[in-house]
């Protein structure tokens, strides 16, 4: 049985992922060395760090982006092996929406609609939500900054998927828009759905996540419960949290918590 | 539909609206209808059309694509976190660069030969010279292809791409030239042979240009080329180079795609 046909299988349950042994390096810079880390079903999961801590390259392993070194990832205890078919069940938001300047919002979803083949009817309130739909006929190009935001935050929602790997959601949206976004997160996540997402405002992963995987120098410092990270360091919020933490393992002239998420 | 398919569809569709392309198109239908109307015949502006062929079709090919991949490699990024293969994307990628190019270029140049009569008077080297065109396009795709998944920075991709651009279409034949003065003394005909096969701007202006049985215009190469196969089997050996030429670029830039992080 491919990997892909099995999640497919799996409908609209829970997705269980666990990358174990998984290392990477750029050149002569390791960014992920043989880490192990799980995300856990139906939870939120902020994976955090310092710029360059591998966060994103973690993710985009995920979505078959980039490849690893070593290491295996599985889903429900299935291997990915090279099938894209298991990306039909992830919802992808990527960090900054570069789409083709000339193609309209419309077309872009009806290109994605086409390209994974989706039969269903597509979830279309988030657009409705951010109030994009006026906006769905113009080329790309004539988009605001916030507008693409919030198309790009739509695409990745319109497929209801079971898991949704969203890398920095709320930048550059405006707090009405950052708002909605955020409810919709939790509520995805109330019906059951695997939330991995990062974000710099440490604030807002603070009132969303359930989980954190904190990654520092390539390797893995803290992974569960946001409430046991704020134990184990006897701090009030995330952002005293992983400021302990830094202290800690970091020597003095590294960069401190401006660079992290 | 295959996936590659919808790809290629899709990336066709944005290309088109892009004003580049029409200026491109545009730009070889001014050329060709002005040199129809100054030249006094088909077949006698077929040399000229061909050299400006030679200049302008692999420049724009190998930028425009530069400049394309660089610009999408965010949503090709987003395409490859689809359930979408690597070699669907790539597949569908360079056929929606190449086949909107080549269209712009046989549209613009073709057509003033249309309305002129040139595919009843001439219909062979009107089509060999198309057909260059067309290949050339391909070739040139290809090596943006291959430059713009090797290299990541976007300046330094699209100033290689410029310097294969003038290595290939310029400095290539000036260097054989030297090359065969400071060695007069041996015989050249076969490293000659071997040097155009490797340029594939080369074969596409000796293809070109033996059609139009224009020998006069053949760079040293060309003229040894044409020495070596006569009309015919030349004009066959050098559209089967120039395939091959395409092929090449097109798996090398494959095999760069499927290891490429994104």
């Amino acid at each position: 049985m491919t990997s892909a046909r099995a999640l497919r299988d799996l409908g609209e349950h829970p997705v269980w992922i666990r990358m174990e042994g998984i290392s990477k390096r750029y050149g002569v810079r390791s960014v992920l060395s043989d880490i192990d880390v799980c995300f856990r079903p139906g939870r939120i999961t902020a994976v955090l760090g310092p710029n360059g801590a591998g966060k994103t390259t973690l993710l985009k392993m995920l979505l078959g982006l980039v490849r690893p070194d070593g290491g295996r990832i599985t889903v429900e205890e299935i291997p990915l092996d090279g099938d894209p078919g298991y990306r039909s069940e992830i919802g992808y938001m990527p960090q900054l929406p570069h789409f083709p300047d000339n193609l309209t919002g419309r077309e872009l979803a009806g290109m994605l609609d086409d390209i994974r083949g989706f039969q269903g009817m597509p979830d279309e309130s988030l657009a409705a939500e951010l109030g994009l739909e006026g906006e769905l006929d113009k080329a790309f190009r004539t988009l605001s900054g916030g507008n693409r935001q919030k198309l790009n935050a739509a695409l990745a929602f319109r497929y209801r998927a079971p898991v949704l790997v969203l890398d920095e959601p709320t930048a550059g949206l405006d707090p009405v828009a950052a708002r909605v976004l955020k409810d919709r997160v939790r509520r995805e996540r109330d019906a059951g759905r695997t939330v991995l997402m990062t974000s710099h405002d440490l604030g807002q992963l603070q009132a969303l996540a359930d989980d954190v995987v904190f990654l520092l120098d390539g390797r893995v410092r803290f992974e569960g419960e946001v409430g046991r990270l704020l134990e184990d360091t006897g701090e009030a919020d995330l952002e005293g949290a992983i400021a302990t933490f830094l202290l800690e393992h970091t020597s003095p002239g590294t960069d401190g918590l401006e660079g992290v998420a | 539909m295959n996936v590659w398919m919808k790809v290629t569809r899709y990336e066709i569709r944005n290309v088109v609206r892009a004003r580049a392309l029409l200026g491109y198109g545009l730009f070889f239908l001014v050329a060709s209808a002005g040199l129809v109307r100054m030249g006094g015949g088909v077949e006698r502006v077929l040399p000229s059309l061909s050299n400006l062929i030679l200049l302008t079709v692999p420049l724009v090919s190998v930028v425009v694509t530069t400049i394309f991949l660089y610009d999408g490699r965010a949503f090709n990024e987003l395409l490859l976190s689809q359930p979408v293969g690597r070699d669907d994307l790539f597949k569908g990628l360079y056929l929606g660069l190449a086949l909107p190019l080549a269209g712009a270029f046989a549209v613009g140049a073709g057509l003033p030969l249309l309305a002129a009569g040139g595919f009843a008077a001439a219909p062979g080297p009107v089509a060999v010279i198309l057909g260059a065109g067309i290949l050339l396009t391909a070739v040139f795709v290809g090596l943006g292809f291959l430059v713009a998944f090797s290299l990541k920075d976007a300046a330094k991709g699209l100033g290689v791409a410029l310097l294969l651009w003038l290595l290939l279409t310029v400095v290539y034949d000036g260097a054989v030239l030297w090359a065969s003065h400071v060695l007069a003394a041996y015989p050249l005909e076969k490293p000659m042979l071997a040097a155009m096969v490797l340029n594939p701007v080369d074969l596409a202006r000796l293809m070109s240009l033996m059609a139009v049985d224009a020998s006069v215009l053949l760079g040293y190469t060309g003229a040894v080329f044409q020495d070596f196969f006569g009309g015919p089997l030349g004009v066959g050996v050098s559209t089967g180079a120039l395939a091959g030429w395409v092929v090449l670029p097109y798996l090398g830039a494959l095999r760069r795609f499927r290891q490429m992080d994104f």
